[in-house]
């Protein structure tokens, strides 16, 4: 994350503007993968804004009652139906994944390979829970009527954005979830520690890459931190 | 602090932050979870579900994904472009009104 020479240089805004021109490198001591992965990430923040927005205009302008999603979402325990239930376990399943990853990023700098491949595995595990619960929860909706054209419990615009904001999201968790399986076999069989050269590249392989996949599935946890407020919660 | 604890902390971070960071975030979203379970409405309720969901988001971007410890000149490429975001919803917002006011003026009172 860090070297010796980076200690020299100023912090803040000045040091921001002396980086950029500096006529070399404008992101010091972040390795190039790092910031594409941070400017794909941008980009995903932009279309996940779009989604959330033309949501909130959607939601903002139907003369017709919006769906009670707090009953809509409802769980039955025995007879007792709980509001949100599912979406709660969702969202703690997730944190915990988030969480575990972050133990991995640590471990994999420290060069600790088995930690570093059980974290990972277990984040996989987690995300894998979390898709299971959503097709739970998209089969449930489905079965009560809910489509993208029309839902018996009120807007018709309701199920159009469900389905396109949890979806999306759902693709981005079932993406992660791939990757963090393809590295945890990569950490786990060391190439991360002997600089195997990976399938698609010649470059050697280092604990660096670990903390680019811990970003995507940080931001995946992040994305879901505001569908859960504007989508399930308002 | 001398410097080679401080180039230590660079390179690694103490397991205890994540675990704090893990914590608060299970504790932040018990809370916002509680907003729904108390039904709290209206004002109350949005003011809460936007506190708790900016702790959130702040805490993964500054600790999970390490921007906290980044160089100033990746934190702005990374923030700035967001305020676009803000921009847009203003925009949306507006648009949503002129909508709604349309909807109501030709399906109830006839233009």
């Amino acid at each position: 994350m860090s070297d010796n020479k980076l200690d020299n240089l100023p912090d803040g805004f000045k040091g921001m503007s002396q980086d950029m021109a500096s006529d070399q490198t404008a992101f010091k001591g972040v390795q190039w993968g790092k910031v594409m992965m941070w400017i794909f990430l941008l980009s995903d923040t932009f279309v996940f804004s779009c989604f959330l927005i033309s949501y909130m205009k959607g939601r903002a302008s139907t003369v017709v009652d919006w769906p009670n999603t707090s009953e809509v979402f409802s769980l039955h325990v025995g007879n007792v139906p709980v509001p949100l239930l599912l979406i709660a376990i969702m969202t703690f399943v997730l944190i915990t994944s988030s969480g575990t990853m972050a133990l991995a990023v640590k471990y994999g700098y420290e060069k600790n390979r088995k930690m570093c491949g059980w974290l990972i595995l277990a984040t996989a595990i987690g995300g894998l829970t979390f898709v299971g619960m959503q097709v739970f929860e998209w089969s449930k909706l489905i079965h009560e009527g809910v489509r993208p054209w029309e839902n018996p419990f009120g807007a018709k615009q309701f199920g159009s954005f469900f389905f396109m904001i949890t979806g999306f999201h759902g693709t981005h968790v079932t993406i992660g979830v791939i990757f963090l399986f393809i590295y945890s076999r990569k950490v786990f069989r060391g190439d991360f520690d002997n600089g195997k050269r990976g399938f698609f590249t010649t470059m050697k392989s280092d604990y660096v890459a670990i903390e680019i996949l811990g970003l995507y599935w940080h931001f995946v946890d992040l994305v879901w931190v505001f569908i859960f407020a504007f989508f399930y919660l308002w | 602090m001398d410097e080679t604890q401080k180039k230590e902390q660079a390179t690694t971070h103490k397991i205890g932050i994540y675990l704090w960071i893990w914590g608060l975030l299970f504790i932040l979203s018990f809370f916002s979870y509680m907003v729904d379970w108390f039904a709290f409405q209206g004002l109350l309720r949005w003011t809460l579900i936007l506190i708790f969901m900016f702790l959130k988001a702040g805490l993964i971007m500054a600790f999970f994904m390490h921007l906290y410890w980044e160089r100033f000149a990746l934190v702005s490429v990374l923030l700035w472009p967001m305020t676009a975001i803000v921009g847009f919803f203003v925009l949306m917002a507006a648009e949503a009104k002129y909508t709604v006011f349309t909807r109501l003026l030709y399906f109830f009172i006839g233009g």
